[in-house]
């Protein structure tokens, strides 16, 4: 790269549409002709070039990363079900659904939505907690360990960018990745191997996260060979705030200050090469390089100027670095910065490469001038770097100057509402789904398959990975990512629970945080995928004790090319699930994030990733005390489970491992389900209930054997119990993944206690808990019996991923 | 009575230092999360408290060794201080990260020699290890341990490990020697009924299972294992607790908080 000190004009007055968008190639802007045209039609009026200054500060407000051009553009949608089609148009896909199902339910402990850097909602009178998952696939792709890294980097900012910043007190780290198995000579050239992208991402998130001292206390994995070039990494974080801390003000005359790390050439065109496919050529100084110690005194002194009240409104520097901090900032207002003031790594920038940077760990604060000097003493005495670079003005101008001379000066409200809307195309064709050719099994095969389940990736122990995660420093993790009645056996825990005892003085509530995913479902119905994926995440908090009525929902969408009709098609279609789960379960999501474009080539085909729709939870306890664990707890005690069990077979673990292509995804019985959930915490506050685990991946057969593992006993249960709804053999209903469907002990003298609670649900009673550490399915009816060892199936579970 | 002050000193990358206070409070000390320079500022300011704690974390990245850089600021900036804190007979601990600090400076095994003569490195298994794991208390071995952090505990305990730098080498065998026969090894990592384990419950290779040690005096102590994490009975992984609703971690800052009293 070359050294440039100064700033120069970009010819664009004259250029033709043609050269408009080579222009945008050439400097990674990822603006569309329109958007270039929007551009040359501002600079005609004023009758200049834009500088490179400025051009750059355009692309980066204006990229689909800061701007989700696609889910608030036209969108033009058909639908096609039996030959018979529907159209409408989405002036704004996001306004129109997710963001309209929270204000229809305006649920009053919702204290921030969709507005800030995190969502918020209600802990209790005096404190809120807030909750943010973001993305960081491209930087992982290409840099693994730099990137996962940044990435949890990056959403811990969030949290400290909310209101006046939240103390952050849990990570949450979901990935997608291809098969770790898949031999060398499989894999397309200049790509990473799956296997090294899992341990350097894990290693990354490991290293950043534990030094922060943030527990990692909840996430997922999925592996597919469609994520092999593209992998796919959510990085969440969880905090708490002080009610009064929620609201930002920023003043005309406050001051400008960065806080925290340096800024260097690292990250540059982060923002905008998001919105770009993948090859061989990708630039790796588009990742950012993390330091988490400077971040971790960012926190701690930060936190403190907060208490202090010495600044009015803080953001974070992600993506488009200072450009989008400082033009969000001052949008109302207009903003002068001095680039040359900026602290930086080393020399030789120019003026819009600091301005775009996304060097890691900085923070931009707005302080009164009655507070300059008091604000940088507190930062210095721990040694955090901070720095005044300019101040906020009242033109409603952004200018920049760099020695002397004006680099850049734009109306704000060009550069905010300047962008013309995009209108995309979107086409989805709904195909019927069949119930599939009935699957027999004999006993040998059923107790094979069942180990051929719990040993699959999807679905298999991820100790591995979280162990190597401090998921209980702060001391606050009350329900753990794995669970074990014993010390030496662990099983995988449906959602965590932290309870923060060391901020909140004699509180007694706790904070739940659970997921949902399935792009299994969304191979072949995205509607079905997200909805299923907003009932897991429902399921996995109340298994532990969450009240459904306390809880709110994150959204993270990572598509392919929404260029393509079809790809956006299926977006849409998960967008309106969204939408009709979020109303039908009277539960509200607070933020969301999308990440677009996830795209690769090899040898010039193109690829677009299977769509994945992340639902993160997270509810708020009236008291830990009235929280369970999953696994099985004494012998002699009753199991029940509760809902019913369809022929829902496509998607599922089994479909896949026995190659079956028919079959109906599960559908989610909305009504069924929450009064279910209703019933599930009355029975936990009743003190009934002694373990619960939610029944997903695997089916009731894996759920089962997991409980008895984790719980290091044995369990017998009678398949002829359980309670059907059409036609099943055996294998379809131990292995079919409807919704709605929970496991739960009872101590014996509690049932007609529990059976009470439950009238009028669909449940069952259909075995007990022994003592002879044998797992037992057993159907009189059909003569099938499979009978392993807890402890062996406790083996086949941990051994697939264990480096 | 007498109110017990515990100074919880922090520098860049300490975490764990607002669970130790609240562990601290728990047993009705006040304690009081202190950073490095402003005891550097104000050297005396040590003696104003009954209780040193270097609590948890990954101090400045633990760039070179774990608790390395710490440990030469201390030494070097604060040295007689601690020495002489140390040498009254005031309680000190030093958790995972702390009790790297206290090994590296040389607090650890003996503040009157202050030199550093053994190590905490790398995990046998090369990766950070989170997990719950047995102790065995000198106690099982021995009549008792001089160390006042530990009195009355039960013979096997558990607390949870963190660590990716906890193999706990003495320079010799001389050395190990006189740790064990003055009964300066407090915990070892063991099964549950009290044998020599295997990995995972040997989490890091340490020899002997050394998993805490304290001086010849008993009032410095230091240790892998995290007691600030288990308070209360909902924070184990099965909730078990003792007295009903303890954690053993309780137990351990309410001794040294009684005995200061």
């Amino acid at each position: 790269m070359k050294n440039k000190t100064n700033c120069s004009a970009i010819e664009i007055l004259n250029l033709s549409d043609e050269e408009l968008i080579d222009l945008s190639v050439k400097n990674v802007l990822s603006l569309s002709l329109d958007e270039m045209k929007s551009i040359q039609f501002y600079f005609r009026k004023l009758r200049r070039n834009p500088t490179d200054v400025e051009i750059e500060t355009i692309a980066q407000t204006w990229s689909e990363h800061c701007k989700h051009k696609t889910l608030t553009g036209i969108i033009e949608y058909t639908e096609e079900k039996y030959s018979k089609k529907i159209k409408r148009t989405y002036n704004n896909l996001l306004k129109e659904t997710i963001f309209k199902a929270a204000m229809e339910l305006n649920k009053k402990w919702c204290l921030s939505v969709f507005k800030d850097n995190a969502g918020i909602m209600e802990f209790d009178a005096e404190n809120g907690v807030a909750f943010k998952v973001e993305t960081h696939n491209h930087p992982s792709a290409l840099e693994p360990y730099g990137g996962s890294a940044t990435g949890i980097g990056g959403v811990i900012r969030d949290i400290l960018g909310v209101g006046l910043g939240a103390k952050p007190l849990a990570n949450t780290d979901v990935f997608c990745f291809g098969n770790p198995g898949i031999k060398d000579s499989q894999i397309p050239d200049g790509m990473h191997h799956p296997k090294r992208i899992v341990k350097d991402v894990v290693a990354g998130v490991r290293d950043y996260g534990n030094k922060m001292g943030i527990p990692t206390v909840n996430g997922a994995v999925y592996f597919d060979d469609g994520y092999m070039a593209n992998p796919l990494v959510y990085c969440g974080t969880m905090g708490i705030i002080p009610k009064n801390k929620i609201d930002k003000k920023v003043n005309s005359g406050d001051l400008i200050l960065v806080v925290g790390g340096r800024t260097g050439r690292d990250g540059i065109h982060g923002a905008t090469f998001s919105s770009i496919q993948l090859d061989q050529k990708s630039d790796v100084g588009a990742v950012q390089i993390g330091n988490p110690i400077v971040e971790k005194k960012v926190l701690d002194t930060m936190l403190k100027a907060r208490d202090l009240s010495l600044y009015g409104a803080v953001t974070d520097c992600g993506a488009g670095g200072l450009s989008s901090a400082i033009g969000e900032l001052g949008e109302k207002t207009g903003a002068i910065v001095y680039l040359d003031k900026v602290p930086l790594k080393y020399g030789g920038l120019a003026p819009w490469e600091i301005w775009i940077s996304e060097a890691q760990e900085r923070m931009v604060l707005v302080v009164p001038l009655k507070n300059k000097k008091r604000i940088v003493e507190l930062f210095k005495k721990e040694n955090v770097e901070a720095v005044f670079i300019g101040k906020f003005t009242k033109d409603k101008k952004l200018t920049l100057k760099h020695n002397g001379h004006v680099v850049a000066s734009m109306d704000m409200s060009f550069l905010h509402d300047g962008i013309s809307k995009p209108k995309r195309f979107a086409i989805c064709k709904i195909k019927e789904e069949k119930v599939q050719k009935s699957i027999k099994m004999t006993s040998v095969d059923l107790s094979k398959t069942l180990k051929f389940v719990l040993s699959d990736l999807n679905v298999c122990s991820k100790e591995w990975i979280i162990r190597q995660y401090d998921h209980e420093v702060q001391g606050q993790t009350i329900v753990k990512p794995l669970q074990g009645t014993d010390i030496e056996v662990s099983g995988p825990g449906d959602a965590s629970v932290i309870f923060p005892y060391t901020l909140v003085n004699g509180t007694k509530r706790g904070i739940v945080l659970s997921n949902g995913l399935n792009p299994s479902y969304g191979k072949i119905n995205t509607y079905k995928m997200a909805a299923s994926a907003i009932e897991e995440s429902l399921r996995n908090a109340v298994a532990v004790g969450a009240d459904v009525e306390k809880m709110s929902l994150l959204d993270n969408f990572c598509w392919g090319n929404p260029n393509n009709p079809e790809i956006l098609g299926s977006l849409v279609r998960a967008a309106n699930a969204c939408y009709d789960m979020s109303k039908a379960f009277d539960i509200p999501f607070i933020s969301g994030k999308d990440s677009l474009h996830n795209e690769y080539s090899i040898g010039g085909k193109k690829y677009s990733i299977p769509p994945v729709l992340l639902i993160s939870a997270i509810g708020v306890i009236e008291n830990v005390a009235n929280t369970v664990t999953m696994p099985f707890k004494n012998d002699g005690n009753k199991i029940f489970i509760l809902g019913v069990t369809r022929n829902e077979i496509a998607g599922s673990v089994l479909a896949k491992i026995k190659n079956i292509k028919d079959g109906v995804v599960p559908v989610v019985y909305p009504k069924e389900s929450k009064e279910v959930m209703k019933r599930i915490y009355k029975a936990i506050n009743n003190d009934l209930i002694e373990s619960c685990h939610d029944c997903s991946e695997g089916g009731l057969v894996v759920a089962i054997s997991e409980m008895a593992f984790a719980g290091d006993k044995g369990v017998k249960i009678n398949i002829d119990a359980i309670r059907i709804k059409g036609r099943l053999s055996v294998a379809e209903t131990l292995f079919s993944e409807s919704n709605g469907r929970f496991i739960v002990e009872i101590i014996p003298k509690n049932k007609s206690k529990f059976r009470d609670i439950f009238k009028g649900c669909v449940f069952a009673e259909v075995g007990c808990v022994t003592k002879d550490k044998y797992v037992i399915f057993e159907s009189q009816k059909d003569k099938v019996k499979v009978k392993e060892k807890s402890r062996n199936l406790l083996k086949v579970w941990r051994n697939t991923i264990s480096w | 009575m007498k109110k017990v002050k515990v100074l919880i000193l922090r520098s860049a990358g300490t975490n764990c230092d607002y669970e130790t206070k609240t562990a601290f409070e728990m047993c009705s000390a006040v304690a009081e999360q202190v950073h490095i320079n402003s005891l550097i500022e104000n050297k005396d300011k040590i003696f104003e408290y009954d209780i040193l704690a270097f609590p948890g974390g990954f101090s400045y990245g633990d760039d070179i060794a774990s608790g390395k850089v710490l440990a030469n600021e201390i030494k070097n900036k604060l040295g007689d201080k601690i020495k002489k804190f140390s040498l009254s007979g005031k309680p000190v601990i030093g958790i995972c990260n702390g009790f790297q600090v206290l090994v590296k400076m040389g607090l650890l095994p003996e503040p009157k020699l202050f030199k550093q003569i053994s190590t905490l490195s790398y995990n046998n298994s090369n990766k950070f290890e989170c997990r719950w794991i047995y102790l065995k208390t000198e106690k099982k071995i021995k009549n008792e341990s001089n160390c006042i952090w530990t009195k009355n505990l039960p013979d096997i305990i558990t607390l949870p490990v963190a660590h990716a730098e906890g193999k706990f080498i003495p320079l010799n065998f001389k050395l190990l020697e006189k740790l064990n026969k003055n009964n300066q090894i407090v915990f070892r990592y063991s099964t549950r009924d009290g044998m020599v384990p295997k990995y995972p419950l040997a989490p890091n290779g340490s020899v002997e299972q050394i998993a805490g040690i304290c001086n010849t005096k008993g009032n410095v102590f230091g240790l892998m294992p995290h007691p600030e994490r288990y308070m209360f009975a909902l924070q184990h992984p099965a909730r078990e607790g003792f007295a009903g609703k303890y954690g053993y971690g309780k137990a351990i800052f309410q001794n040294a908080v009684d005995f200061v009293k």
